[in-house]
């Protein structure tokens, strides 16, 4: 098996794509998933403006209804799987290590492996687009809309494969981040010392670990019946369609603090430095994450509460809905009290991040109104709650996730974003959001549904949908002006230096951008905002010794670190072979399976840092 | 000294009371501006005691949300502007929190969520079943891909598409689905229901007053899911029973040239096979919407189209272009099989005939 | 996967004291939890309401399966002999042990490609006439000259009903992990003889001791299906 290592000749220092390719560096690996997840998020953000194209005014033949309903589909999945969540997954590959003091991931491989994974279930999802038969049930893909009978094209099976790839991905890298942040912290960073981002890191890799097999046993049920004919959603032999809606939400409510935990970790980040405070009530905001995170498995069938499961059902997950507010509603007291009294800078970045709870509190207060399931009768599945999820998804996630490429830019690439072109990103962004998603608020009063392709005239509905409309090209142009800012400040951005913001946690006490081995010496903690207390001294004026990491470049000798590989890439490359083997042909299936096996095996017997290279 | 500054805090408290006053009324006065209560589907006017209940409950949570939004996005904003960095200013105090505070935050809310939970739980009850005693009468919806199949059991009549009721009564329905998932909603009587293969799920309204009032399904259920609508016509008890009558009588025999010929054309080119019309035998199709008295209903394709020769024609003609997916153009022998191809003249005849199924 | 993964951390102590892979091991039983979980909740919602035979009562063998769960419990037995031997730095025992365990598993294996064919053909005798839910005859005159009973094909398939459905897929999942348990214990057995079986040696037998807690878990996943798909099955009627 050695022997089976060295047929792929392993790079050693390799320079270009192929040191992408072989990377196992943390932070490299953040700007590929990061990358990544932007191009899928302007991919689904023209999918978002063809639909409101489309629904600008009244019978307009843009699109035909089955490719509207492939658009909303594919929307959803890309912004949801290929965006927000790869979004998280760049900060926490690029930052994680960073604050908690560490090296590098506990399992650099693996990580790489994830991000390959990622790639190749992210384009059988997208294959659709290609061959002409995208998935077109909705993101949520209830059964029976899904069998091969109602739906016979392909478009399910990318569905099936590319959730289940991706699902691979997602554990792999949660399993990580779980081993990282409990195993790789540096002296004397305690549990209640953590960063709130790493902990909102670590509740989400726990939701990630248990969430995914629960979708993932749905999508091989599908996947059992499509293929070979089983009987799960089969109607005729017994089956109860309402099945799929248990295991999807089971999952699909877990996922949605998978997309916004992080999200609050990032602004609980940007708020305390900005402000120059630490962040206010500290454990309770760590706690109500936590909350969060278990409340999360205990609310799913609010989003069936028409489903006729009766009123003692409805009841029951409607009081735990309202009470899932209390937590959400300390984390949102708590970075007010954060900013008060605070010295707040208003860059672009903690605009984004007041950005965020200004709209969060919108969105979250429309949660509670669905929360109420006899009124949510009148609200599911009409505009108000496309208004509710793009409140929480942009205005939350979203906004968060540019707070945090505003904040650690310059970490990353040693470059300052142009601060004047983001101010005018936010604010376009805040405008156009608002223009956008505010008036799906009336349009859903008014009675309009979601996911129909058009509306007839006459319902008093084409207002408000071209006002939308509008909104959605302002923001394709705040989008626009970010990508701009991100190229240019890439080359031209003013040098950052270590230190621009005058940061709280561990990652600003080294270069900008930081060395392979981040840490010349791993720093020992003596409190939470650890850097901070390094500058100015903690609470009790003690000024703790002066940070060994921050030094010259050839400090760095002598420190391990694990040698580039390209076996993740090509054990993931068996899995997205295998993948589309599932859909078109079974012995590509067993190709890519062999491939993925061969290079599981070459990765064994690989040693982490290749012993040659430090002379041993 | 002391007074003066007490003096000063009471007026800047009484100030930003009234700052809140005016912002919840300005916010409230632009979602009412916002919203269109007289487009036929909005939730915010209703027209029976379930929409109403829901309406009630809806209208709590839009004042406390607007008072609560102004409170904490008031705080939020006055936060920023006034702890925003100035020149010179040094290190703020490193404050860490305040228990008592925190505690505050957090029961405060869990007690107001208990309150709402009360009107919640009773409003969950109400809506699922009509009130004991009430004066209730049944009927029987089943979902296609994309039209609604109604029977009113207690009376034998069997309509698609268009509901009509008594006002004043409970109507309970019993719902079940051909194919794939659907909802039922009627905005301004109920709140939704879904409609499940393989089930039966219930829900009823009760219409107050006379009047048209439009339902959807809202759930998506494949193509034409968009023009899955249906009509409730709630009228008086005379003229429901009148109603009730006409419905169970068969359909009208042709009476022109053009009808008798469009009759023939039913039957040979097999809109029999799946469309039913009481008083023509060969005409027993269940996979179709029956059309013993399709013209005298308000809508054509299921809420979609005015009920009128000119739509009927046009729909005849080419159904797909109205409803892509559709299973008539699918399956129907007229739109896939060239020997029962329907010529102009067919379709004419086929129109005046199917007009005349008053 | 991650064999050599520790090895860049080896020097440093990790902040729990756990080795990196036991605790990503330990987590990943958790996510496997869920799998499981999953597929044995899909199975008890479906039980009984497939609307044709034949259900469990009728094709699962107690007998049969009791031997084959006995074969795997034992096989857990000899994965701890196994990880034993290899802690004391006894590579010879260890190899004699992990073969015996991958033996184990594979006469599992064996035990449930015979299940899954036998079940494809079980055949049951009826009562004469025929009632209609019941397969038809064959021949078509097995009912005639005052016959009072009739054999008839009666086989599930996982596309025969619910049961079928939810059946093969928990089973087979669970056969599967079986057979990656199994390939993973002769991996182990292969690199034994690596440099003399100095490498697994070495770090206590960390590479033994991962697996042996995934070969734990799946024979301990095969106690809950063995209890609730064929016990409970087979005794306790569907409400």
């Amino acid at each position: 098996m050695a022997t089976l290592a060295g047929v792929f000749n392993r790079p050693y220092k390799p320079t270009g794509v192929w040191g992408w390719i072989s990377t196992v560096d943390h932070k490299k690996i953040g700007a590929l998933y990061g990358v990544t997840a932007f191009t899928f998020f302007l991919v689904g953000g023209l999918e978002a403006l063809i639909m409101r194209f489309q629904l600008a005014r009244a019978e307009h033949g843009i699109v035909s209804a089955e490719v509207f309903s492939q658009l909303f589909t594919m929307h959803a999945l890309t912004m949801i799987f290929l965006a927000v969540m790869p979004l998280s997954a760049a900060f926490f590959n690029l930052v994680v290590p960073l604050m908690i003091g560490a090296r590098d991931v506990a399992f650099p491989r693996l990580n790489a492996f994830s991000y390959w994974v990622f790639l190749f279930g992210a384009l059988i999802l997208q294959t659709g687009w290609i061959v002409g038969s995208s998935p077109n049930t909705g993101w949520f893909a209830y059964a029976p809309l899904t069998a091969e009978s109602f739906n016979p094209s392909n478009g399910m099976d990318f569905y099936v494969v590319g959730l289940g790839v991706l699902g691979v991905s997602s554990v792999a890298a949660a399993l990580n981040f779980i081993v990282t942040i409990i195993n790789m912290r540096a002296p004397g960073m305690t549990l209640m010392r953590l960063p709130v981002f790493i902990w909102m890191t670590l509740v989400t890799s726990f939701l990630l670990v248990t969430a995914m097999p629960v979708i993932t046993v749905g999508l091989i049920e599908l996947y059992m019946d499509r293929t070979f004919g089983m009987n799960f959603f089969n109607v005729e032999a017994g089956a109860d369609v309402i099945l799929w809606q248990h295991l999807f939400w089971v999952f699909g409510h877990p996922e949605v603090y998978i997309l916004i935990l992080p999200a609050m970790g990032i602004v609980s980040e940007v708020l305390p430095t900005f402000a120059r405070k630490p962040l206010y009530g500290y454990p309770v905001v760590v706690l109500s994450g936590i909350t969060i995170g278990f409340m999360g498995w205990a609310v799913w069938s609010h989003h069936m509460f028409t489903v006729g499961l009766g009123p003692i059902a409805n009841s029951v997950f409607a009081i735990t809905t309202m009470f899932i507010a209390v937590p959400t509603g300390i984390k949102i007291f708590n970075w007010i009290g954060t900013l008060w009294g605070g010295s707040i800078d208003l860059k672009t970045a903690p605009l984004f991040a007041i950005g965020f709870i200004f709209l969060f509190i919108v969105g979250g207060l429309s949660g509670v109104m669905h929360a109420v399931a006899p009124s949510d009768a009148q609200q599911q599945d009409t505009y108000f709650i496309v208004a509710h999820i793009h409140y929480v998804l942009f205005g939350g996630s979203i906004m968060a996730v540019f707070a945090g490429i505003y904040y650690w830019f310059p970490k990353a690439t040693g470059r300052l974003l142009s601060e004047r072109v983001g101010q005018w990103h936010f604010w376009l962004t805040f405008l156009g959001m608002n223009l956008a998603f505010y008036p799906m608020h009336f349009l859903g009063l008014d009675g309009m549904p979601r996911r129909n392709y058009t509306y007839a005239e006459g319902m008093g509905w084409d207002f408000w949908n071209l006002v939308s409309t509008v909104g959605a090209f302002v923001l394709a142009m705040a989008t626009l002006i970010f990508v701009h800012n991100f190229f240019r400040s890439l080359r031209k951005g003013e040098p950052a230096g270590d230190d621009p913001w005058d940061g709280r946690t561990l990652e600003w006490s080294i270069p900008s951008p930081p060395p392979e081995y981040n840490f010349v010496a791993i720093p020992t903690v003596h409190g939470r905002d650890a850097f901070w207390d390094q500058k100015y001294g903690d609470a009790h004026g003690h000024v703790a010794r002066a940070p060994a990491g921050a030094s010259s470049e050839d400090e760095g000798h002598g420190i391990h670190m694990p040698s580039p590989s390209i076996l993740p890439m090509i054990t993931s490359l068996g899995l997205g072979i295998a993948g589309y083997g599932l859909v078109y042909s079974f012995p590509v299936a067993i190709l890519g399976a062999a491939i993925t096996m061969v290079g599981t095996y070459a990765w064994s017997m690989e040693p982490a840092a290749a012993p040659d290279e430090h002379g041993h | 000294m002391m007074k003066r500054s007490l003096f000063k805090s009471l007026a800047i408290a009484a100030l930003g009371l009234v700052l809140a006053a005016v912002a919840v009324v300005a916010l409230a006065l632009l979602q009412v501006v916002g919203v269109n209560p007289d487009s036929p589907q909005s939730i915010l006017r209703s027209h029976g005691p379930v929409a109403e209940r829901q309406l009630w409950l809806f209208l709590i949570l839009f004042w406390a949300v607007i008072v609560i939004f102004v409170l904490v996005g008031g705080w939020l904003l006055y936060t920023v502007v006034k702890y925003r960095r100035r020149p010179g200013q040094g290190i703020p105090e490193q404050m860490h929190g305040n228990t008592r505070l925190e505690i505050a935050w957090t029961v405060i809310p869990a007690l107001l969520l208990a309150a709402l939970a009360v009107p919640t739980v009773a409003a969950q009850f109400y809506i699922t079943e009509p009130p004991d005693g009430a004066d209730q009468m049944r009927i029987e919806v089943r979902a296609h891909q994309w039209w609604w199949a109604v029977e009113y059991p207690d009376t034998g009549v069997v309509t698609a598409n268009e509901i009509r009721v008594p006002v004043g009564k409970a109507v309970v329905v019993d719902l079940t689905a051909e194919d794939v998932l659907h909802s039922f909603w009627i905005p301004k009587l109920a709140g939704k229901i879904d409609v499940v293969p393989g089930k039966t799920t219930s829900m009823w309204f009760q219409a107050d007053e006379p009047g048209e009032y439009y339902g959807q399904c809202a759930e998506f259920c494949g193509e034409s899911h968009a023009w899955m609508k249906f009509r409730v016509i709630a009228e008086s008890p005379e003229a429901y029973e009148a109603w009730t009558q006409a419905q169970l009588a068969d359909a009208p025999a042709p009476a022109t040239e053009a009808e008798t010929a469009g009759a023939q054309l039913f039957i040979t080119k097999a809109c029999i096979a799946c469309h039913k019309i009481h008083g023509v035998p060969a005409a027993a199709g269940v996979i179709g919407p029956n059309l013993t008295h399709v013209a005298g209903r308000t809508m054509l394709a299921a809420g979609m189209l005015e009920n009128n020769e000119e739509n009927l024609r046009a729909w005849i003609t080419d159904p797909a272009d109205f409803k892509p997916g559709n299973i008539m153009n699918r399956d129907g022998l007229a739109y896939n099989n060239p020997q029962f191809a329907l010529s102009d003249e067919d379709i004419s005849n086929l129109t005046a005939y199917i007009m005349s199924l008053k | 996967m991650e064999h050599a993964q520790a090895s860049e951390h080896a020097e440093h102590a990790t902040t729990t004291g756990i080795d990196h892979r036991k605790m990503l091991i330990w987590a990943f039983l958790g996510s496997e939890c869920m799998f499981f979980g999953s597929l044995i909740a899909t199975y008890l919602v479906y039980y009984g309401q497939s609307v044709s035979g034949p259900g469990p009562a009728d094709v699962l063998d107690i007998n049969t399966t009791t031997v084959s769960t006995f074969v795997l419990l034992m096989s857990s037995l000899m994965m701890v002999l196994a990880y034993s031997a290899v802690s004391k730095g006894d590579v010879k025992r260890f190899r004699v042990w992990i073969v015996c365990t991958a033996l184990l598993g594979a006469t599992f294996l064996g035990f449930q490609y015979f299940e899954f064919t036998e079940f494809g053909h079980h055949k049951q005798t009826f009562e004469c006439p025929p009632a209609l839910d019941r397969p038809a005859l064959e021949p078509e005159t097995a009912c005639q000259d005052g016959a009072t009973e009739y054999k008839a094909n009666y086989g599930l398939t996982p596309r025969t009903n619910l049961f079928g459905s939810t059946f093969f897929t928990l089973t087979g999942f669970h056969g599967a992990h079986v057979t990656v348990g199994v390939i993973w214990l002769l991996s182990l057995f292969g690199y034994s003889f690596r440099r003399g079986g100095e490498d697994l040696v070495r770090d206590g037998g960390l590479n033994v001791d991962l697996a042996a807690l995934y070969w734990h878990f799946v024979d301990i996943v095969w106690i809950v299906i063995f209890t609730v798909v064929y016990l409970i099955g087979v005794t306790v009627a569907p409400v």
